[in-house]
C-alpha cells in the first residue's frame, strides 16, 4: 500500500512571492481568492519572458518572433482544452473573462434562439455577470427571465428547476460554484434534465474551474465560461468553451481583423473557429499567461488542491461556528472554499476594515450577487475565501480578527 | 491599531448603536435616497425646510457604523441651520475626510462631526462617511431623478 503524499502547503507558498509581504505591519492573510487569486512566479516569469524575448504580434508574420508567439499562444489554448477536457482546440475560445464569454453567448446564439415570449432560466444565487446579460437579451427580444429559487442553506431547489422548464425555454445559464455561499450545484443534472427537452446550457465556471477538476464532455455542458485571474493566472483573459456545431451555427460578436478569411466591400467571409470568435489582436500575453498558470496548476494537480481546500473549509467552518454571534451565509452539503459570514450587530465593511488592519484580505458587499443578498434579505456578508496556498495557521488569525472586532464594536 | 482607535471612536460607535432622527418624516418637504454600490449602503434623508431653514430633518437606511453615524451625526449638526449653512457645512467635513492624514483642516465649524476626522486614513472609507452627505445635498437641489450615489 502507497501512501498518498502530505499536501505541503509550505512549499506551495513560496511559489507565490506576494504572500511574503506585510501589509499594515502584519504577515498578509489573503483570503479574498474569489475575487482573484495570486499568481505563481512561473506566471510572473513567463509575462516577462514574452515580452523580453519572443513578443510578436500572432498568426500574421512569417519571422521567427510572430512564430515563436503563435506557438505558444496556441500552445496555451491546447493547455486548457486538456485542463478542461475539451474534445478539440477549436471549441476553446479566447476571452477577456468569464463576463465577456456570456456576453458573446447571449449576444450570438441567445438573440438566434430566443423569440418574443421565450425564456431564459438562471437562478437566484448568480453573480450579476450572468444575470444582466441574459436580462439584456431579455429586452431586446420581448423574453422573460425565470428564476430557479434556493433554500435557506444556499442549494438550488432542482423540484423547482424542472417545473419551470417548458416548450418556451430556450437557454438555461447557472452558475457551478457560487462565488457568494462556495454552493457546488448538481450541474451535471441540470444540464442532463435540459437536454430532455433540447435546451442548451451555459455554466459560469469562474469559482469552479480554478478549485474543481471539470471535464465538460462528461458535464456535456454546451458552453464553460471562466476567467484566467481566478485560476492564478493574468487578468484580462478568459475561456469560452463551447460545443462545435452550436459556435458554428451562432453568428458572429465582434468582427474585425484576425477573424475573417476574406474581406471586400461586398462580402466578408469569416474564418473557422475559434478566431471566428477572436476579433483584433488578442490578450497574447495573457493567454500565454494563462498557459503557465495551467502548467502551474498541472505540477499541484487539482484533484490534490481540491482535497487540502475542502480540508481547510470544514476546518474554518468549524473554527467560525465557535465564535457566538457569527452566522454563515451559504450551509450547502456541497461547497468549495467559501465562507460568508455575518456577525451580530457588525456591518461586513465594518469588519473588513478591522481586519485589514490585521492583515487580512477578505471581501466585503454584496458579491455582485445583489438578488441572493435580497433572497437572505442582508445588505451584504463578509467573505473569506480559500486557495490551496492558504493555512489553518491563516484560519486561525482570521478568527483572531473577527474576536478583534468584537473587541472594538463592543 | 492607532489608526482604528481614531475611526472608530467611542461617539462613533453610539451613534451607531442609537443613531439619532432615525425616522421619516411624514411631513418631509424634500427627500432624496442615497446608495453607495460599493458596499451596498442604502439611505434615505428626510427634510422639512421652512422659509430656507431646515426647520426637521430624519434619515433610515442600512450601512456600517461610519455611514450610519455620520448620518446620525448630520442630522443633529443641520437641523435649524439655514440650507446655505447645511451645504457650507459639508464642504468642511468633505475637506475633513478627505485631506491627507496628518494635515490641518477647518474644525471651527464642525463640532461634534470632528469625532469621523479618522476616516481621513482610511481612503476606502470616505464614501461610507459623506453618502449621507451627498444624499442630504440631492434632497435639497432636488435633484432626484434617481438615488444619489457616491460614485
Amino acid at each position: 500500500m502507497t501512501t498518498k503524499p502530505v499536501f505541503d502547503v509550505e512549499a506551495v507558498r513560496k511559489d507565490f512571492p506576494i504572500l511574503n509581504r506585510e501589509v499594515q505591519g502584519k504577515p498578509l492573510v489573503y483570503l479574498d481568492n474569489a475575487a482573484t487569486s495570486q499568481k505563481p512566479q512561473s506566471v510572473i516569469d513567463k509575462l516577462v519572458s514574452y515580452y523580453s524575448e519572443i513578443n510578436a504580434n500572432v498568426h500574421r508574420g512569417v519571422h521567427t518572433l510572430s512564430q515563436e508567439a503563435t506557438d505558444e499562444y496556441e500552445g496555451a489554448r491546447s493547455k486548457v482544452r486538456k485542463l478542461i477536457n475539451a474534445k478539440e482546440e477549436a471549441e476553446i475560445i479566447f476571452t477577456r473573462g468569464t463576463t465577456e464569454g456570456i456576453n458573446l453567448v447571449a449576444q450570438t446564439l441567445g438573440v438566434q434562439r430566443v423569440g418574443e415570449g421565450d425564456e431564459v432560466i438562471i437562478s437566484n444565487m448568480e453573480h450579476h455577470s450572468n444575470v444582466v446579460p441574459w436580462q439584456v437579451l431579455c429586452d431586446q427580444i420581448g423574453a422573460h427571465l425565470r428564476v430557479v429559487p434556493i433554500n435557506d442553506d444556499g442549494e438550488l431547489l432542482m423540484d423547482e428547476y424542472e417545473k419551470l422548464l417548458s416548450p418556451r425555454t430556450k437557454l438555461v445559464s447557472i452558475v457551478h460554484l457560487s462565488n457568494a455561499l462556495g454552493t457546488i450545484n448538481p450541474v451535471k443534472d441540470i444540464v442532463a434534465i435540459a437536454h430532455q427537452h433540447d435546451v442548451p446550457v451555459l455554466l459560469d465556471g469562474a469559482q469552479s474551474a480554478p478549485h474543481l477538476p471539470v471535464d465538460v464532455q462528461d458535464l456535456d455542458c454546451d458552453f464553460y465560461a471562466f476567467s484566467g485571474h481566478k485560476l492564478y493566472g493574468p487578468t484580462g483573459i478568459g475561456i469560452l468553451y463551447g460545443k462545435r456545431e452550436l459556435l458554428e451555427s451562432m453568428s458572429v460578436y465582434q468582427t474585425g481583423g484576425e477573424q475573417i478569411k476574406s474581406v471586400t466591400f461586398e462580402k466578408t467571409i469569416y474564418n473557422d473557429l475559434p478566431y471566428k470568435f477572436e476579433a483584433g489582436t488578442p490578450n497574447i500575453a495573457g493567454a500565454i499567461g494563462l498557459g503557465a498558470a495551467v502548467d502551474y496548476i498541472n505540477t499541484i494537480g487539482l484533484d490534490r488542491a481540491e482535497a487540502y481546500e475542502s480540508e481547510l473549509l470544514q476546518y474554518g467552518t468549524e473554527q467560525l461556528q465557535t465564535i457566538e454571534g457569527l452566522k454563515l451565509i451559504g450551509t450547502a452539503q456541497h461547497k468549495s472554499g467559501v465562507l460568508s459570514f455575518l456577525l451580530e450587530g457588525i456591518h461586513p465593511h465594518d469588519i473588513g476594515t478591522v481586519l485589514d488592519t490585521q492583515g487580512i484580505a477578505i471581501r466585503t458587499g454584496h458579491h455582485c450577487t445583489q438578488p441572493l443578498m435580497q433572497r437572505f434579505q442582508i445588505p451584504a456578508t463578509a467573505r473569506a475565501s480559500l486557495a490551496f496556498y492558504n493555512t489553518k495557521a491563516e484560519i486561525d488569525a482570521l478568527v483572531e480578527g473577527i474576536h478583534k472586532t468584537f473587541e472594538v464594536f463592543s | 491599531m492607532s489608526d482604528l482607535v481614531d475611526l472608530y471612536q467611542e461617539m462613533v460607535l453610539d451613534h451607531n448603536n442609537r443613531p439619532r432622527n432615525f425616522q421619516k418624516l411624514e411631513d418631509a418637504s424634500n427627500t432624496a435616497d442615497g446608495y453607495n454600490p460599493l458596499c451596498g449602503d442604502q439611505i434615505s434623508v428626510y427634510l422639512k425646510v421652512e422659509d430656507g431653514v431646515i426647520a426637521d430633518v430624519g434619515f433610515q437606511g442600512v450601512g456600517c457604523a461610519i455611514s450610519k453615524s455620520s448620518a446620525s451625526m448630520m442630522t443633529q449638526s443641520v437641523k435649524g441651520k439655514t440650507v446655505e449653512e447645511a451645504e457650507a457645512l459639508f464642504q468642511d467635513f468633505h475637506a475633513m475626510v478627505t485631506r491627507e492624514p496628518g494635515s490641518d483642516y477647518d474644525s471651527s465649524s464642525l463640532g461634534e462631526l470632528e469625532v469621523l476626522s479618522g476616516v481621513c486614513a482610511f481612503p476606502n472609507r470616505i464614501k461610507c462617511a459623506s453618502l449621507a452627505w451627498h444624499t442630504l445635498t440631492a434632497s435639497l437641489n432636488h435633484k432626484q431623478d434617481g438615488p444619489a450615489t457616491t460614485e
